[in-house]
């Protein structure tokens, strides 16, 4: 019985946390972040999502800063953390696990638009960014 | 003739017996007359391992105080200069951890060793900024720590070939030039 009832609670604690995981997808993200913004999915821009990414902005040491500083210029490879870390590519073409997360993608923008652009990414431009790095290749 | 066989076997017996004394760990692990500190407890703890491991190398709880864990989770929206903010209940979930296996936690070797020398009421945010990790890194010049392969002290593993294993053993340093 015991044994049953673990069996049972395992496979339903499995589904759910397949569920949590394979929820998202880049296609779903924007359609959420575009929703959030008022706008239809084709009102996203790769090219606006582009210039997001690249553009440097002064950071709070006065340094210039921009996601490609890290992420570099080319989000197919791998970037460095301040510390030297390895940063997995960015673009779901070189690594599938990219924006399957919407948790996880949330953290991130709230932790990275703060330090690039001392404020947090509206919904519009966090659909951008994804619509370009889901068409990076 | 005899002596001569004799004095072979002498010769071989010394030679045996200095080579196992040389070779046997000792049972008490200090061979290395540091104390056998150079290795951490092995610790898993999924969110310690997946959150602070994403920018850093999950920096052992033993390497700083309670007092110094409370101040580094509390101010995790600046975190030397970067926003590494969490959720409430995942940030009380690695405190609580770092809490349980700090420096004076008592639960660790390395944990005593940092806390020798440490002023009871100091609680430093930086591990480099702990008089045990200066005085273990007196001998590395400046120069090396700016080395584009080092980067930075806060990169343990770039001479420390099995930091993410929480092995210090001097014999698995390796620095880059």
């Amino acid at each position: 019985m015991i044994k049953r009832l673990f069996r049972s609670s395992l496979a339903m604690l499995g589904m759910a946390s397949t569920v949590a995981w394979a929820a998202d997808n880049p296609a779903s993200l924007m359609a959420h972040y575009a929703a959030t913004a008022g706008v239809p999915v084709s009102g996203l821009s790769a090219k606006r999502g582009e210039m997001l990414y690249r553009t440097e902005h002064p950071g709070r040491n006065g340094q210039p800063v921009s996601c490609a500083a890290c992420h570099t210029a080319n989000p197919t490879q791998p970037g460095r953390t301040r510390v030297n870390k390895l940063i997995e590519p960015l673009a779901p073409a070189a690594n599938p696990q990219r924006f399957t997360d919407a948790a996880k993608v949330e953290k991130w923008f709230r932790r990275n638009c703060t330090d690039v652009l001392q404020r947090e990414c509206s919904a519009q431009e966090k659909g951008d960014f994804i619509a370009w790095l889901s068409q990076t290749k | 003739m005899n002596y001569l066989l004799r004095g072979i076997g002498v010769v071989a017996a010394v030679g045996v017996i200095s080579l196992l004394a040389f070779s046997l760990p000792s049972p008490s692990g200090e061979a290395r007359g540091d104390g056998g500190s150079e290795t951490l407890p092995k610790l898993t703890h999924k969110n310690w391992q997946q959150e602070c491991a994403s920018c850093h190398i999950a920096y052992a709880p033993a390497f700083l105080p309670k007092a110094s864990w409370r101040r580094v989770m509390g101010g995790l929206d600046q975190h030397f200069g970067e926003n590494a903010s969490l959720d409430p209940v995942t940030q009380a979930d690695i405190l609580r951890f770092l809490e349980a296996n700090a420096a004076d936690a008592g639960t660790s070797r390395m944990g005593n060793r940092v806390m020798q020398g440490m002023d009871a009421k100091s609680a430093p945010l930086r591990i480099t900024e702990t008089r045990w990790f200066v005085r273990k890194h007196d001998e590395v010049s400046r120069a090396v720590w700016s080395r584009k392969a080092v980067g930075s002290a806060a990169n343990c593993a770039a001479c420390h070939r099995q930091a993410e294993q929480g092995v210090f053993d001097e014999d698995t340093v390796r620095i880059p030039k």
